[in-house]
């Protein structure tokens, strides 16, 4: 099962979903152990008694400033939530088309609605890429014979996406630190 | 095309998080908040009905606020309210915000569950995947009391769409998980299994972990979920790599799904069926060679996949632990992944072997494997695969490399992550303990352990340690031998004062022979840290200090002082200013012999699971519980130190306070000074988790009782307690009983009857001699209905008796039944005349609490009697030739008991010797004569009895040819009359 899901980068907190009762404080432990970790280490990690005991374990993939981070219970295979956070993150890619930071960050819920495609409950639903996008697209088609407005938010957005960005400094949680924004590798 | 349209998203969200990220500092961000919660607040509140276009938005951004990690604490009736649009966009965020934010308002909650039963209904599968991810998400009790019979319906429906099917599946699975006593059980669960078959993966894969989670209760019900797990891995497992299209994952065939479907196999015995066996064993085999294969891709995808489904496989053959072929061969594919590049390979392959290392088939296989298990330890640059490495060596340690393991361990201890060290050093002190051959090697090991890592030896490990020096004589010597070298490091732990304290105090007399650690060095030795100490160490050094006196009578004044100073007699901690005091004045003004009582050495501590074994389960939680048991199947590492120790060697020793207390029967009463007022120092020490027959001892004593031979002269050496060899000095046994004497002289002249009795017990002896040898059969009587505990009958042989007589015992049953009585077999050999008799130590629980006593074991040297017939004047030749005054004993003494001859007669045939009539010249009178038959020397008896019938007297003389001999005789057979 799947007790936790977030994304954080190496200065903060991006973007988590949690499926139970748990407390910020979780989420900030979980960024302190993972984002002190070397390269070249594995990816798995114990945390104790602060993610619900020794039955549970961080399983974490880590994309240029951004980590993906899955707790689990022992239930799940490690090298398959490895696999999950990869098709996780293709398919970010493939509906963000070279997902950004930024596409995070404007479009939670449609992060959101990615990930409860694929994982439901704490349990993997999907895991077929290809299924996924096709559920989205349905989801996107849907969107856009609802909408009535269209075009102007779209150039809003480009608008932001195309300021200096570089320059500015966020501050999402912790930290004060100016981030360049990457792309996520390509996935070819 | 990209799949999202970015920009159909709404507008004022976008601009609201661009203000957000531009804010240039948190206040200013939390101002740009709260403007936006008030205006959001007033929108809601406001006179003008929001469109649903709004209503989305303003949710929307709560969401987002929410994320940023403020509270929100309204808002829930709009989401509510966009449940029941008609839009999928609205909906949509309607169903995230309620997933998200949860609230637990009953009124809303039956407006939410009342949008999710209109959704559940509508047929229209998007907006039935909504609320089903909703149910899934909230997973509460009141949902699933709402749906929980719904949900079974729309899985098995026909009619119902894929994606429906896999979201109906986890939101069924999440309930069950959360109530699973909401979740009826029925006609539907066979339809469930046939979901295995489904055309489409996804509803496989959904369908397997419900299946998974469910058999867990109901295995039955579930049965027939093998053969068609197996038949779908059997095709996935041979598909080519392309046949599953979408599901082939980086040219791996459905890994998610095979990984899945290995996991439910792992909740079933290996199949029954035959060919579906067969099959199964073809799966795995086909895992194993793939694995063989060159990787059809460079990317670590591919080899992620594959080796998800090979782990997996391992799990599967270790779960079945009955293919002797292909655990050797999983064991052989871990060994490679043992030395691969990828951190994580090694990572789940030293935690794969931990669990491969119990199996009695692998356990061998796994051992070839310790170096680079142990160089993994070294040099591993992750703690968490040094974990694992650590993890690993304690699984495959047995007798045969406990050495080697144990001495890498404590070497990575000195530079091990502060994180695990404790783990480390339970894990060392319960190896070194299991698998100690010499006690040795043991106390090394442990005192090693203190040096090294002190901070993280906890109460536990050196309790233990003090628990095994005292229950084993054998290494007391060299314990106080090693902490005091180890003390006289310029800087020592506190946990080695603590240890070197106690032992010392226990037995510093041992080593107190050598002038380099005479009393007066050992005490200045100690005495030196004492400043630097605990409350509670200091505590324990002034016990240590009372029982120095009573060891150490020169160290008397010395320790006086020092418990006089003010510094201890007005400590401002209570406690030690008590001790102080107390033994201040215990030392003045008792007399030697009470003080000797009072401080006597510490009684063996009572056998019990190890506290440290303890420890470390609690420290891993009931899940590793298993693992870190000795739930090795494996016979050959059948360990003999097992938990709960045999018998041990050592000899009993009831508390000599115990009698002066007139508390025979109680606990030793832990010699008032040390542990007992220690606080919760040695609580531990006494009060543990009682002790349980490990597994590891029960077959080792059947293995005795079977193999008892019938004739003392076969092996029996082999199997008998090394007594001679192991047996205590005189200062380890308590005195025995008052009555101990008088028992004895009743056994003087005869050989069968009933040694001793109280309450509890009976003792019974049976015994016959022959030449110098004997036989004696105690019988041991439980009279009460309660079972006797740790019962260990023991043979003690005070002083120098060993040198002068054997005695073989065997172990008895450690238990003996309410009402039921055992057998215990001494076979004995005289070796050369002797005085004292041995001493019986009999010691139990009952009904917890411990029970000891000390008898004397009927044996005496008259019992090595050879009768010697001669004629008068063969006596009074020999009684003239023992004429040195010292070779003859005579007493005079009054009758106890009414002058019969023929009682008389009776009572010295039963002594021994032979009654020669017609040598004395007065036919009242008696003489005897007889050989003492010993395996150095013969010695030969005369003796003569005169009664005197009117002054109600005895005299009676004896002649030896050994001085000691005449004297020892006379005084037994003194008493008889």
């Amino acid at each position: 099962k799947v007790q936790l899901f977030l994304i954080f980068k190496n200065s903060g907190f991006l973007w988590f979903r949690i499926s139970e009762d748990t407390q910020q404080q979780i989420i900030r432990e979980t960024f302190h152990l993972v984002s002190k970790r070397d390269e070249n280490v594995c990816n798995f990690l114990e945390g104790g008694l602060l993610i619900g005991g020794s039955d549970n374990k961080l399983i974490y993939r880590h994309y240029a400033t951004l980590y993906f981070v899955f707790c689990v219970d022992s239930s799940e295979s490690e090298l398959g939530i490895l696999d999950l956070i990869q098709v996780f993150v293709e398919t970010l890619d493939k509906c963000f088309e070279n997902v950004c930071e930024l596409d995070l960050i404007f479009h939670v819920d449609k992060v959101h609605n990615i990930l409860a495609e694929m994982v439901m409950g704490g349990m993997v639903l999907e895991t077929n890429m290809n299924e996924i996008v096709t559920q989205i697209d349905a989801q996107n088609k849907l969107e856009k014979s609802e909408a009535g407005l269209a075009g102007a938010p779209a150039r809003a957005v480009s608008a932001v996406k195309n300021m200096n960005l570089p320059e500015i400094p966020r501050n999402i949680n912790i930290g004060d630190i100016s981030i360049k924004v990457p792309n996520l590798p390509s996935f070819k | 095309m990209p799949a999202v349209s970015k920009g159909d998203g709404m507008r004022g969200l976008a601009v609201f998080i661009s203000d957000i990220r531009n804010c240039k500092s948190k206040e200013a961000e939390i101002k740009r908040i709260n403007k936006e919660l008030a205006n959001i607040r007033s929108k809601f509140k406001g006179d003008k009905a929001l469109d649903g276009y709004s209503k989305k938005k303003y949710v929307c951004k709560l969401l987002f606020i929410f994320l940023l990690g403020h509270d929100i604490d309204f808002g829930h009736m709009e989401a509510v309210n966009l449940l029941s649009s008609n839009k999928y966009t609205e909906k949509q965020i309607g169903y995230l915000f309620i997933s998200v934010l949860v609230n637990s308002n009953s009124e809303l909650i039956r407006l939410i569950n009342n949008a999710i039963k209109n959704d559940l209904a509508s047929r229209n599968p998007t907006f039935m995947c909504l609320a089903l991810h909703c149910i899934a998400n909230v997973g509460s009790r009141e949902m699933g009391e709402a749906f929980a019979a719904d949900i079974p319906r729309i899985l098995v429906a026909g009619d119902s769409m894929d994606s429906v099917k896999q979201s109906a599946a986890l939101c069924l699975l999440r309930l069950y998980k959360a109530s699973p006593d909401l979740v009826p059980m029925g006609e539907w669960t066979a339809r469930v299994v046939h979901l295995l078959n489904d055309q489409h993966m996804g509803v496989v894969t959904a369908a397997v972990s419900l299946i998974t989670c469910l058999c867990k209760k109901n295995p039955d019900d579930f049965k027939t979920c093998i053969s068609l797990a197996v038949s779908r891995l059997s095709r996935i497992v041979s598909s080519a790599s392309t046949d599953l299209q979408d599901y082939t994952y980086y040219f791996v065939p459905a890994p998610w799904l095979s990984v899945k479907l290995l996991r439910l196999l792992q909740c079933y015995p290996p199949p029954e069926d035959a060919a579906v066996k067969g099959r199964l064993v073809e799966c795995l085999e086909t895992v194993l060679n793939k694995a063989q294969e060159p990787p059809k891709s460079k990317k670590v995808q591919h080899s992620n996949a594959k080796n998800a489904i090979l782990f997996e496989t391992i799990s599967l053959i270790i779960h079945y632990d009955s293919e002797p072929n292909l655990l050797v061969r999983a064991c052989n594919q871990l060994g490679q992944f043992l030395q691969h590049r990828e951190t994580n390979l090694r990572y789940l392959a030293l935690e794969s072997m931990c669990t491969l290392a119990s199996s009695e088939f692998s356990h061998e296989a796994v051992k070839t494997h310790i170096d680079t298990v142990i160089n993994a330890l070294k040099t591993e640059r992750d703690v968490s695969v040094r974990q694992r490495a650590a993890d690993l060596l304690y699984a495959m340690c047995d007798r045969s490399n406990a050495k080697q393991i144990v001495s890498e361990m404590l070497r990575y201890l000195e530079t091990a992550d502060y994180a695990i060290r404790e783990e480390i050093v339970l894990k060392v002190a319960i190896l070194a303990e299991k698998y100690a051959v010499d006690y040795s090697w043991y106390v090394d090991t442990i005192l090693n352990l203190i040096r090294i890592a002190g901070d993280y030896v906890s109460e536990e490990v050196w309790y233990r340690v003090l628990q095994i020096v005292t229950n084993r004589d054998d290494v007391q010597g060299y314990a106080a031998k090693t902490v005091f070298e180890a003390l006289q490091a310029p800087a020592c732990h506190e946990n080695m004062v603590k240890v070197g304290g106690y032992i010392l105090g226990e037995f510093g007399n041992l080593i107190a022979g050598d002038p380099r650690s005479s009393p007066p060095v050992q005490f200045s030795l100690l005495h030196s840290k004492f400043h630097l100490c605990s409350v509670a160490t200091r505590a324990l050094l002034l016990s240590t200090y009372i029982k120095f006196i009573n060891l150490f009578p020169e160290t008397k004044a010395t320790i006086q002082g020092v418990l006089r100073a003010g510094s201890q007699l007005r400590n401002a901690d209570v406690e030690l200013q008590q001790r102080a005091v107390e033994y201040l004045t215990l030392s003045s003004v008792a007399s030697t012999d009470v003080l000797a009582t009072v401080l006597e050495e510490m009684p063996p501590f009572p056998e019990r699971e190890s506290s440290i074994l303890a420890k470390l389960k609690r420290k891993k939680g009931p899940g590793a519980g298993s693992a870190l048991d000795d739930g090795r199947r494996d016979a050959s590492s059948n360990d003999i130190n097992g938990g709960v120790e045999p018998t041990p060697s050592t000899v009993s020793t009831p508390s000599p306070s115990a009698d002066l207390l007139g508390l025979r029967a109680a606990p030793p009463p832990a010699a008032p000074p040390a542990p007992a007022s220690a606080g919760n120092l040695l609580v531990d020490v006494f009060d543990g988790p009682a002790a349980q027959p490990s597994l590891g001892a029960t077959p080792e004593e059947a293995f005795l009782s079977e193999l008892e031979p019938p004739a003392p002269e076969s092996p029996m050496a082999l199997l008998a307690d090394p007594a001679p060899a192991a047996d205590p000095g005189p200062e380890d046994i308590g005195p025995p009983i008052p009555e101990a004497d008088e028992l004895l002289n009743k056994f003087v002249c005869k050989n069968n009857g009933v040694l001793f009795e109280n309450q509890l017990l009976q003792i019974g002896v049976k015994s016959e001699f022959r030449q110098n040898l004997g036989r004696m059969y105690l019988f041991y009587g439980n009279k009460t209905s309660v079972q006797f505990q740790n019962f260990s009958p023991t043979v003690v042989h005070p002083g120098d008796l060993q040198t002068q007589l054997a005695v073989q015992t065997k172990r008895v049953a450690a238990q003996v039944d309410g009402g039921a009585q055992v057998q215990q077999v001494l076979n004995i050999e005289c070796l050369r005349d002797f005085l004292t008799p041995p001493l019986l130590s009999v010691r139990f629980r009952y009904g917890g609490a411990p029970q000891s006593l000390t008898l004397k074991l009927p044996v005496t040297i008259n019992k090595f009697f050879q009768p010697t017939e001669m004629a008068a004047q063969d006596f009074f030749q020999r009684w003239k030739q023992l004429s040195l005054p010292q070779q003859e004993a005579q007493k005079i003494f009054k009758a106890n008991h009414p002058m019969d001859a023929e009682v008389t007669k009776a009572k010295l045939l039963g002594f021994g010797s032979a009654l020669l009539d017609n040598v004395d010249p007065n036919p009242e009178n008696f003489v005897g004569a007889g050989i003492i038959q010993t395996k150095a020397l013969q010695v030969g008896c005369l003796l003569r009895l005169e009664p005197n019938a009117q002054a109600q007297m005895y005299r009676l003389t004896l002649r030896t040819s050994k001085e000691p001999v005449s004297r020892h005789l006379c005084e037994l057979l003194a008493q008889q009359f």
